[in-house]
């Protein structure tokens, strides 16, 4: 798979809004789905950036990268090699935002004593929310950069979210805040958000599953909940992790039989095909009951049979990531 | 005897850490099911039971108090075993230590009602996790089990575990706040032009009313630090107990594997013992495509024949090909994480096809935990 195949399929690609929010559990592949998602937006021409909120993700390593991320924005696909677009990345963690909220408001001189003393986690439990608001305030202020055309600016941003249970709550906060604090500077961020938040052309979110119980049982519950609390819209659910269908035969004994191998050997080959067909029909399973419970529509991710991920695999799952979108009616708009 | 051998039948604590999604819940509940099969009353303390796991144990919903749970005619082997489980509601778990801690009724009741207090245990990062080993404090000293077995918060990366619990005690001992708290002028001015310049900016950006609840917090406080240091001291003095042992669960993904080996590492260092490092979740390995298969995929190819056993010869060669890859990757992990800690056991957990989600599903575990790959009979796959 190389550079001038996933443009080639990139060609139509578009990313659902100008902020995509990737969340799911830990475990999923969120990380893996931004990758390869930031990798097709720049095989599509786009000037991507990526936000890390966790910090400490594989993001970097992810792009063949040895140094892990930082709060400047590295650059991880640059046009020269073969793409259209690039790729940027930054971490953007709770502290950190706050840490910047407060510089800008004059308290650059006593932000070290902010975290020594335990103060910023003070404010942040006195306010609860407010650093959730203040990574998306930040999220919001450059995807008003990019609304105005502004040089320097991305074309889109793709965030990687904190794991699901969090996911909520760091999209719930704004509305909370709003609610709840007086007239401020705080409670003018949280309004900003929830603009941000509910509209679809500005910014959606894409969750990531696996086609197993636990997972499905899992997105679903966080479908509803970010669609309650958060009122935002709901990209195309991917569904990481298929394993790639092969059409074995039910019953291999026989054909095995009749291929001369050892019995030891034979065995192995029909335990093999068992194991195979039972899993890919749990996977097909848990799609459909995915399907049932959560009217979204669906991406397909394939397994890669692979322990440790890199550009490689980055590029094979972009490209998938694309034939599904297309495949989608209406190509997922 | 195997490693979980030794910790189930010595140990009265065990921990299991590691990273988000690979497993501990699990594992944890099995190991607990086990002891109790042996004769223990062993209570596992889980932390975000999957749902129908959380029916099997009997948790329908947060229950702080350790419940029974029902293994089963056939479930609790010979003997006086019993399985308690509970999963842990940080809240009320806070809520029972300031109880305990506060001078008086009035103060606990003052704190309880605090606006502050109340957003701790969702906002405050850490808390959970100084909350698990409060409980796990609280019920090995109440002494009523031979075995403790301890599910930890699901986060991206198992060192946070162990750091966790100090964001609180820095919380509550925030010295700023606590300056704030004599109610007269004269106070303020001693605290010196800087701190009241933060302070004045402090409630510009984030009102008024937000440093008040602090001061009104921290002011309820006073007098609790001591206890909660005094507390946190002896959580510590248990977990570096012989009788705590460590099980590090992890997934055998390039990411976990550098995980374990840090919070390992961490450990060590800190004369914790990592009795064993669960790899779960393994794929089976079917030894590769055998000569003759090979042999006969790539003779049907080069025909370029689909018909008859053509096309469901090579499937299977490439059914082999894709476990084969992927089942070489996880041992070089495997055997990369046993060159890291030598010495620490590594049990091997299969892949199963279904999620666990009874009790029976956890003695299946329990089988390939206690007993290596399907040893003792009672593993094997469904």
């Amino acid at each position: 798979m190389s550079s001038e195949d996933t443009t080639a399929l990139a060609a139509d690609f578009r990313l659902p809004a100008r902020v995509t929010i990737v969340a799911g559990k830990g475990g999923v592949g969120k990380t893996t789905v931004t990758g390869a998602l930031a990798y097709l937006a720049a095989a599509a021409g786009r000037r991507v950036l990526v936000v890390e909120v966790e910090g400490k993700s594989g993001l970097s390593a992810l792009f063949d990268h040895a140094e892990p991320l930082t709060y400047e924005e590295t650059e991880l696909w640059t046009p020269d090699r073969g793409l259209p677009g690039a790729v940027t990345a930054r971490t953007l963690t709770p502290d950190d935002a706050l840490l910047e909220y407060l510089e800008d408001r004059g308290m650059r001189r006593l932000s070290k004593r902010l975290t020594s003393t335990g103060t910023l986690d003070v404010i942040a439990t006195a306010v609860p929310g407010i650093k959730d608001i203040l990574v998306l305030g930040k999220v919001k202020q450059i995807e008003q950069r990019i609304a105005a055309g502004l040089e320097g600016a991305p074309d889109c941003i793709v965030v990687d979210a904190p794991a699901a249970g969090h996911a909520v709550t760091f999209l719930s906060s704004a509305y909370g805040l709003v609610e709840a604090a007086s007239v401020g500077p705080i409670r003018n961020q949280a309004a900003d958000v929830v603009s941000l938040l509910s509209d679809p052309d500005r910014c959606q979110v894409m969750l990531v599953t696996l086609p197993e119980e636990t997972p499905v049982n899992e997105a679903v519950d966080t479908a509803f909940h970010l669609e309650d609390r958060a009122g935002v819209k709901l990209a195309p659910i991917v569904v990481n992790g298929l394993w790639p269908h092969l059409d074995l035969p039910a019953d291999p004994t026989g054909l095995v039989g009749r291929l001369g191998l050892a019995p030891e050997e034979a065995d192995r080959v029909v335990a093999a095909a068992r194991f195979r067909r039972d899993r890919q029909a749990q996977q097909e399973e848990q799609v459909a009951r995915l399907a049932e419970e959560l009217p979204l529509p669906q991406l397909a991710l394939p397994y890669l049979f692979t322990t440790e991920l890199g550009l490689a695999e980055v590029r094979v799952l972009a490209a998938a990531l694309a034939s599904s979108l297309s495949a989608l009616p209406g190509g997922g708009r | 005897m195997t490693a979980l051998d030794q910790v189930v039948d010595g140990r009265r604590v065990v921990i299991c850490a590691g990273p988000g999604g690979v497993g501990k819940t699990t594992c944890a509940a099995a190991i607990a099911l086990e002891a109790a099969r042996r004769g223990k009353r062993a209570c596992v303390v889980t932390i975000d039971p999957a749902k129908r796991l959380a029916d099997a144990l009997g948790l329908e919903s947060l229950t702080n108090d350790a419940r029974q749970v029902d293994l089963g005619p056939s479930g609790s082997g010979t003997g006086p075993g019993e399985l308690w489980a509970l999963m842990l509601d940080t809240k009320t778990t806070f809520d029972e230590v300031v109880r305990r801690n506060a001078g008086s009724a009035e103060q606990a009741q003052a704190i309880l009602d605090n606006k502050l207090y109340r957003n701790i245990s969702g906002a405050l990062g850490g808390t959970q996790e100084y909350m698990a080993m409060e409980k796990l404090y609280s019920l090995d000293s109440e002494g009523h089990y031979d075995l403790i077995v301890v599910d930890t918060p699901p986060t991206r990366h198992a060192l946070d575990f162990l750091d966790a619990p100090k964001r609180l005690l820095r919380f509550l001992n925030n010295r700023i706040f606590r300056l704030l708290m004599a109610p007269t002028r004269a106070s303020l001015r001693a605290l010196g032009t800087a701190t009241q310049m933060f302070l004045r900016t402090l409630s510009k950006v984030v009102g008024g009313a937000v440093v008040g609840d602090a001061v009104a917090f921290f002011t309820a406080f006073e007098g609790m630090e001591q206890g909660f240091r005094d507390r946190a001291a002896l959580v510590s003095k248990l977990l570096e107990d012989p009788a705590t042992a460590f099980v590090v669960v992890a997934a055998p993904r390039r990411d976990a594997v550098v995980e374990a080996v840090y919070f390992a590492d961490r450990l060590r260092s800190s004369t914790g013992r990592v009795e064993a490092l669960v790899a779960n979740r393994m794929f089976p390995s079917f030894g590769g495509v055998p000569a003759g298969l090979a042999g006969a995929a790539s003779a049907t190819s080069s025909e370029g024949s689909a018909e008859g056993d053509g096309s469901a010869v090579a499937v299977l060669a490439q059914n082999l090909a894709d476990f084969e890859g992927v089942s070489s990757r996880e041992e070089a992990h495997l055997s990369e994480l046993s060159e890291r800690l030598p010495g620490t056991p590594v049990v091997r957990v299969p892949f199963l096809s279904t999620d666990v989600h009874d009790i029976e599903g956890l003695r299946e575990i329990g089988g390939y935990l206690f007993g290596g790959e399907g040893g003792d009979g009672r593993g094997g796959e469904r």
